[in-house]
């Protein structure tokens, strides 16, 4: 169990549901990156495949096992899919230096429709300048159902969110983000870490819970994305129903939204005389 | 004579609205002059259908609208309001 200093906040599990990520910049130190730079440039190898215990995935001179065992990579894990999950896979996404091309967007897997959920890491170990890329993502597309690139029609949202960061820099995922790798202009070749993980618990209240009933969080699960239009209200209801998940508690609303639907006039008897 | 390629413009809108604001866009050249790309700018090219109607594009595609099957009410996928236009162009 990791030191409940790393463990995340209840409002950051909120910006989670509403958004679909957390992205931390500048959060894993600068020799780490640099060798895992070097491992993703010579190849990644694991012990087991999909469905393995991810501490048994890596070894202890792994640089990238290395950055995922830190205590705050760890805290990020245990919040959001507990502390033993399980390796789906991981993938060293690479862009050719001089790729004028954007990736087209797409989610990854999504044929799990529980409400359970898996995250996805992306890791950046060196700097990503906007004409190198990066990931671009778009924020709260997560409980879109959608078929891997089925959207691939698309080019722009309003809110999309290019991942331009330095060195160090780690973005987790629901696993139904939007996303896709920009254009790499420069003459550099640019990675990317990708890491997806199962959950092997009940995702409840994994994180530090002392600010669970802190005030802000309603207005987080409240937030509009500009791409959603019409949708809004759609979308909020979609995080009412994983927050109600992740909380234990069925009867959570950040308003008047589903307790509306669960009023049940029609079990009263008209008992007017 | 002259020849002629199409241009697409696809515009989702807020509301059914053609009036309504443009919350996604892509483009498609049939010239190939120009390669559009996931990510390849931050505003539209036009705030509205209406507006882009009004620069010479002609809709050729509404979405048309179905009710939710049940169970599905509240359930999220694709953009729904998303009208297709064109121009032609000389090449």
């Amino acid at each position: 169990m990791v030191d409940k200093q790393h463990l995340l906040t209840t409002e950051q599990m909120a910006s989670f549901v509403a958004d679909g990520y957390l992205r931390f910049d500048d959060f894993i130190p600068d020799e780490y990156n640099k060798a895992a730079h070097e491992e993703m440039a010579s190849g990644v190898s694991t012990r087991g495949g999909g469905g393995t215990v991810l501490n048994d995935v890596w070894g202890e001179n792994s640089a990238v096992g290395n950055v995922f065992r830190l205590p705050k990579v760890q805290g990020i894990i245990q919040s959001l899919v507990g502390e033993n999950p399980l390796y789906d896979h991981h993938a060293v996404h690479i862009v050719r230096p001089n790729s004028e091309t954007g990736q087209i967007w797409h989610a990854d897997a999504i044929i799990d429709l529980r409400m359970h959920f898996d995250i996805q890491f992306f890791y950046f170990s060196h700097d990503t300048p906007r004409e190198m890329g990066g990931t671009m993502i778009l924020p709260g597309s997560h409980f879109r159902r959608v078929c891997e690139t089925d959207i691939a029609r698309y080019q722009n949202f309003l809110s999309q969110h290019a991942v331009v960061c330095n060195a160090g820099t780690l973005l987790v995922v629901h696993h139904g983000m939007w996303h896709c790798a920009q254009p790499n202009l420069t003459d550099q070749t640019r990675y990317m870490f990708k890491l997806r993980l199962n959950p092997t618990v009940r995702q409840l209240k994994l994180w530090n819970t002392d600010d669970l009933n802190t005030a802000g969080i309603r207005g987080i699960l409240s937030r509009n994305h500009r791409w959603y239009g019409n949708d809004v209200r759609l979308e909020i209801v979609n995080r009412i129903k994983l927050w109600r998940f992740l909380i234990g508690d069925e009867s959570y609303d950040v308003g008047y939204w589903l307790s509306r639907l669960e009023n049940m006039p029609e079990n009263v008897p008209n008992v007017a005389a | 004579m002259v020849e002629l390629r199409q241009q697409l413009l696809v515009l989702h809108l807020h509301t059914p609205d053609l009036n309504s604001h443009v919350v996604a866009w892509a483009m498609y050249d049939g010239t190939g002059k120009k390669r559009y790309t996931t990510g390849d700018s931050d505003a539209p090219p036009y705030n509205s259908v209406v507006e882009a109607m009004q620069d010479g594009w002609r809709v050729i595609q509404f979405p048309q609208q179905f009710p939710a099957f049940p169970g599905m009410e509240y359930h999220t996928s694709y953009l729904r309001f998303e009208y297709i236009l064109e121009k032609m162009e000389e090449i």
